[in-house]
């Protein structure tokens, strides 16, 4: 069943699980009266400004701080001297790996600088304009070291005694040697990714404060995966968790590379409580597109054995992933998920994927929205395609044959490595979603139209992504739900909000499960003196996890109601319902009733009918999945490719994608076509580039290309619904990254196609020079 | 992204202006016209001018005038006067069409025609019709006026004949022929970014054959100019595919192309030729609208 879309308005019943009701957050954001880290301020506050490495590689061999010093206005300077207790930004606890952490980064570099906007020295001054008066007259020495600026390139040294061959990983299963062996045909690809990231509307933004008082150091404008964070700096700090505080404020994009934590989160912390002042700093965009976590850029050298049928035998891959200079939060954790991903929804009987993980002389990488997966399902797609071509098959029909079939599930994929879990697909029909997809998009008339526009002249074709995603990692998270004694609703949740509707579908999930009105409840996420625990916003983790525990807590908290009120309506719990907020007889609906709010002040400290009971309309619950769900997709493109200019117009682009069950349609889909777009800025426009000496090339907003609504299809989307998770109580699989993953892996397929030469695109984004390149080259073939 | 600390001058007249600007000049003091250029680069602080001479409020540069055959553009006449057009006939139309080319809704409301000159950036759409339209540009300063040929004024990247101490008041075009047909093509990566490559061209048609043609390429070489053996290749030929091949062709062969980190000399000379040859087949369709 294909889920509704489009707003509903005015919904207020309980009624709301699976409907595209408003958006609780809203108000605020369109008024303007959000409240941004820009917008946090705190009296006697210093604004701090980071002194950056201009080298991609080198020795400091002095720093000269005085001239900076004495400027009027300059409250401290601090180089890694100053700090010298301070360790480098630790990985996320349950992603600790002993021989990665000499990559770690330190807060300001000791000794050596790693890539152009390394952190050098900070300023605390005033004002953030004589902050940066202060940075510029700042002066360091440096001695230029070899620059590595490609994970392909010969490695080099990291530190003395350290290559910048950081890890081999590798990733198989099955018998590689005996398919290859065996294959009708293996056919390879070389095929690279560009460096791009997520590049949020808002910059990062940090501001620290010590409230003495309570002995309590603040973080504000924490985001993603605050609890995380919070241990780590905890023990980066050495403080108790007590005596430390994260807070979430609204937050103007995250996907992925938003609160991660970087060296300019523990500076502030640092130096709020070491100069007793609030410190505050905000990211300039030059500063982010040099700082900010980026991702995706890997090559590889793919090879896949097919038997005459194209049936796959196997996929055997060797990538060179860049991680830039240091690695940081998630540890290898893109390089491993784009080998566990690579086969996708395919049945691969043998598969080896070994990388190499490499730094460079570029801006540290980390998660990006369908971190490893944008990249190996453009990988594969490739593959899928190059088959086709090679043994004259259809594109659809390849992947047909190959598609894990429905009765398969649940679907388990061991890797050889003990370390590297198993993967078990909960659920799916990848078939039907191929099925529906391409009706919906018109594959068939479509194609017989293409060619006749191809024999036009127009250089017109279309392409297609098949993906796997996974979501809902555990292991755990809970919630807190209270009643008052006027009714209100408030669910305290660990979890976070990057602007995709958290409140609203927690706010769902509470009201379907406890009877209330969605909008009368008040949902709090992001702050750590609320609730000790919570797993954040991350891999399309919230929904499945957060909402699970809200949806546990709520029934928990629903039978405590119902209990009370068992006792004082007189009759069975069983017998009793809620709807809107009001209990009464499910077979009397004339009869007496009492609201949650009556119950709640009954149930007050010290309430004569308490009796036995624990006082207070509040619960605590878990959701403690067992296993990760498996949503799936497809996206169809269609390019037109102007022969002369090398432009490419996406005429048209689908994304279909089973999400198990949509709590909120509408919002689906908003994370579906905002996912589609940024993946096109990824596969058409977005490239971190940088010139033979590590200098980015790509540092303001006119050089790092964003898709624009200019640049924006339609996006079609199609929900289903076809798949529920058996893994969770509502069926739910994620959202989050759907729109993104499969878009490069298209819109290449679909340029092959325009062009008519197949396998012409190896690299992502496809420029119009890249595609002038590809043309002349096969012009020059035919002459 | 804070700009370093400056003083600030708003002139009330073109006197003032350009008295303050003696004195300041010589402190790296620049003229602020729409500032949709020179801000940016000094929150990157690549410019840090001590004194800034606004001219925003100076009335009589506003002006925007056609008189005695003459469009006259003052300096403070933004992109956005030309989002209708601004005389009747091809020139207001192809003014209107480039205008619709220069960055985004927001930046045409506040940046400048004689700014976009006095910037010189390779691929401004103004810079080009100064040198393809020949345009006259008048300079003044506390030595007097001068004026100063288009295709004489912007000299390379952000390099014109203005002295330090001049202002720009006043750009004019001279109206072309009634029968004058026009032509534009530019190419960028996305909607409202500077150019990789444009073409402005314009001919006039008697007996069946092209006459007065002329052929501008902008953001391909240093600076925008005219192709003279374009221009030969199209004079006295019919309009058609084999003049304007020919043409395109010539474009081609002409060019010394920028070569930059993203941009090869040889797709920006390959775009050139492509536009050039379809500037021409628009002014050929508009010759026949
Ligand atoms: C995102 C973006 C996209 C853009 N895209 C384009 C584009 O596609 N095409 C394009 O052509 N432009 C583009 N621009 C630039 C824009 O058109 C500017 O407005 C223009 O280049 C300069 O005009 P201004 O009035 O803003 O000048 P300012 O920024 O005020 O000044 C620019 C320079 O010229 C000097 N100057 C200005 N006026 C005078 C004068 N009368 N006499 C002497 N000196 C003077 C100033 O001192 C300064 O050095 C873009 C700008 C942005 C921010």
């Amino acid at each position: 069943m294909a889920a509704e879309t489009g707003t509903e308005t005015g919904t207020e019943t309980s009624q709301v699980l699976g409907r595209s009701v408003e958006r609780l957050e809203d108000p605020p954001l369109v008024t303007g009266d959000a409240r941004f880290a820009g917008d946090i301020n705190f009296p006697h506050q210093l604004h701090m400004r980071v002194v950056r490495s201009p080298h991609a590689h080198a020795e400091i061999t002095s720093i000269d701080c005085r001239a900076a010093a004495a400027l009027p206005g300059i409250f401290a300077v601090w180089t890694a001297a100053d700090i010298p207790d301070i360790g480098p930004v630790d990985f996320r606890a349950d992603r600790a790996s002993e021989n990665l952490k000499p990559y770690r980064q330190p807060v300001l570099a000791k000794g050596r600088v790693r890539y152009v906007g390394d952190p050098v020295v900070a300023v605390f001054a005033e004002d953030p304009y004589l902050a940066e008066d202060g940075a510029e007259l700042v002066a360091v020495d440096y001695a230029e070291l070899r620059v590595i600026v490609a994970a392909d390139q010969e490695p080099g040294e990291f530190s003395p005694g350290l290559g910048t061959e950081a890890a081999l990983l590798t990733h198989s299963f099955g018998d590689i040697e005996a398919a290859f062996a065996g294959a009708h045909k293996v056919i390879a690809l070389d095929l690279l990714t560009g460096r791009h990231s997520g590049v949020p509307l808002e910059t990062r933004g940090a501001i620290g404060r010590y409230d003495a008082a309570n002995d309590i150091l603040e973080l504000h404008g924490a985001a993603k995966v605050i609890h995380r964070n919070k241990e780590t700096l905890v023990a980066m700090l050495g403080c108790d968790p007590a005596q430390l505080h994260l807070h979430e404020c609204h937050i103007g994009g995250g996907f992925g590379i938003r609160g991660e934590l970087y060296p300019e989160d523990v500076l502030v912390l640092v130096a709020a409580k070491r100069l007793g002042r609030p410190v505050k700093w905000i990211e300039d965009r030059h500063e982010h597109l040099m700082c900010a976590n980026q991702g995706r850029e890997q090559r590889h050298l793919a090879r896949i054995a097919v038997d005459k049928d194209g049936h796959i035998l196997g996929i055997d891959d060797e990538i060179f992933h860049d991680q830039g200079g240091y690695v940081r939060t998630h540890g290898s954790n893109v390089a491993n998920r784009t080998m566990c991903m690579l086969t996708g929804l395919y049945h691969v009987p043998a598969f080896r994927a070994v990388t190499h993980f490499r730094l460079t002389n570029k801006t540290p990488c980390a998660t990006y929205r369908a971190p490893g997966r944008f990249e190996s399902t453009f990988v594969r797609e490739q593959l899928i395609d190059a088959v086709a071509a090679e043994l004259n098959l259809d594109r659809v029909t390849v992947r047909r044959r190959n598609l894990i079939p429905a009765s398969d599930f649940p679907y388990r994929l061991s890797f050889d490595e003990p370390h590297v879990g198993d993967l078990n697909f909960d659920s799916g029909d990848y078939a039907l979603l191929l099925d529906k997809a391409l009706t919906k998009f018109g594959w068939d008339d479509l194609q017989a139209d293409l060619a006749r526009r191809r024999e036009g002249g127009e250089m017109v074709g279309t392409g297609i992504g098949m993906f796997l995603e996974e979501g809902g990692r555990g292991p755990s998270d809970g919630a807190k739900i209270a009643v008052d004694g006027a009714g209100g609703v408030e669910v305290i949740t660990g979890g976070a909000s990057l602007g995709q509707g958290f409140e609203t579908a927690m706010a769902q999930i509470c009201a379907a499960a406890l009877g209330v009105g969605y909008k009368s409840i008040r949902v709090i996420h992001g702050q750590t003196d609320r609730i000790p625990y919570g797993i954040g916003a991350h891999a399309t983790r919230a929904t499945v996890l957060t909402g699970g525990a809200v949806h546990v807590t709520a029934l928990k908290l629903r039978a405590k109601a119902l209990d009370m009120a068992a006792e004082l309506l007189q009759a069975p719990a069983e017998a009793l319902e809620i709807s809107d907020g009001t209990i009464r007889r499910r077979d009397d609906a004339a009869g007496a009733t009492m609201t949650l709010a009556e119950v709640a002040r009954r149930l007050a400290p010290g309430s004569k009918v308490l009796g036995g009971r624990e006082p207070g309309l509040w619960a605590e619950g878990f959701f403690n999945p067992t296993d990760t769900v498996f949503p799936y997709g497809v996206h169809l493109a269609q390019v037109k490719v102007d022969p002369g200019t090398g432009g490419i117009t996406v005429e048209r682009f689908m994304v279909a994608y089973d999400v198990g069950r949509a709590v909120n349609p509408a919002m689906v889909e908003g994370q579906l076509v905002g996912g589609c777009l940024q993946g096109l800025g990824g596969a058409l426009y977005e490239e971190f580039a940088y010139d033979e000496n590590g200098q980015p090339l790509a540092v303001t907003l006119a050089d790092y290309l964003l898709p624009t609504l200019g640049e924006a299809p339609e996006v079609e989307v199609l929900v289903t619904e076809d798949a529920p998770s058996p893994l969770n109580p509502l069926g739910i699989k994620s959202a989050g990254e759907g729109g993104i993953n499969g878009v490069g892996a298209a819109i290449a397929g679909a340029v092959n196609e325009a062009i008519s030469i197949p396998g012409a695109v190896r690299r992502l984004p496809i420029t119009p020079q890249r595609i002038r390149d590809i043309l002349r080259a096969a012009a020059g073939r035919t002459d | 992204m804070k700009p370093a600390a400056f003083e600030y001058h708003a002139a009330r007249s073109v006197e003032e202006a350009v008295a303050t600007l003696a004195e300041v000049a010589p402190d790296q003091g620049r003229i602020l016209a729409g500032g949709q250029s020179l801000v940016p680069t000094m929150a990157f602080r690549l410019a840090t001018p001590e004194h800034l001479v606004d001219i925003n409020g100076i009335e009589e540069l506003g002006r925007l005038a056609v008189e005695d055959g003459v469009l006259s553009i003052g300096a403070c006449v933004r992109h956005a006067a030309f989002h209708r057009p601004v005389t009747d006939g091809g020139l207001g139309a192809i003014l209107t069409f480039m205008a619709g080319h220069i960055g985004h809704y927001p930046i045409r409301q506040r940046g400048t025609f004689c700014g976009s000159l006095a910037q010189a950036d390779p691929s401004s759409e103004w810079c080009l019709a100064a040198v393809t339209l020949d345009a006259t540009i008048t300079a003044q300063s506390t030595r007097g006026r001068r004026t100063i040929a288009g295709a004489d004024f912007i000299q390379g990247i952000m390099t014109t004949a203005l002295e330090d101490d001049e202002l720009l008041v006043e750009t004019r075009i001279a109206l072309p022929a009634a029968d004058t047909r026009f032509g534009f093509a530019e190419f960028s990566r996305r909607a409202g970014d500077f150019a990789l490559a444009m073409a402005l061209v314009s001919f006039r048609l008697s007996g069946g054959v092209m006459h007065d043609a002329r052929l501008g390429i902008g953001g391909a070489e240093d600076h925008p100019r005219r192709i003279p053996q374009a221009e030969a290749a199209l004079d006295g030929q019919p309009p058609g595919s084999q003049a304007f091949e020919a043409a395109a062709a010539a474009v081609a062969a002409a060019l010394d192309p920028m070569e930059d980190a993203g941009t090869s000399a040889q797709y920006r000379r390959e775009l050139a030729q492509c536009l050039a040859r379809r500037a021409l087949e628009s002014a050929a369709e508009s010759a026949a609208a």
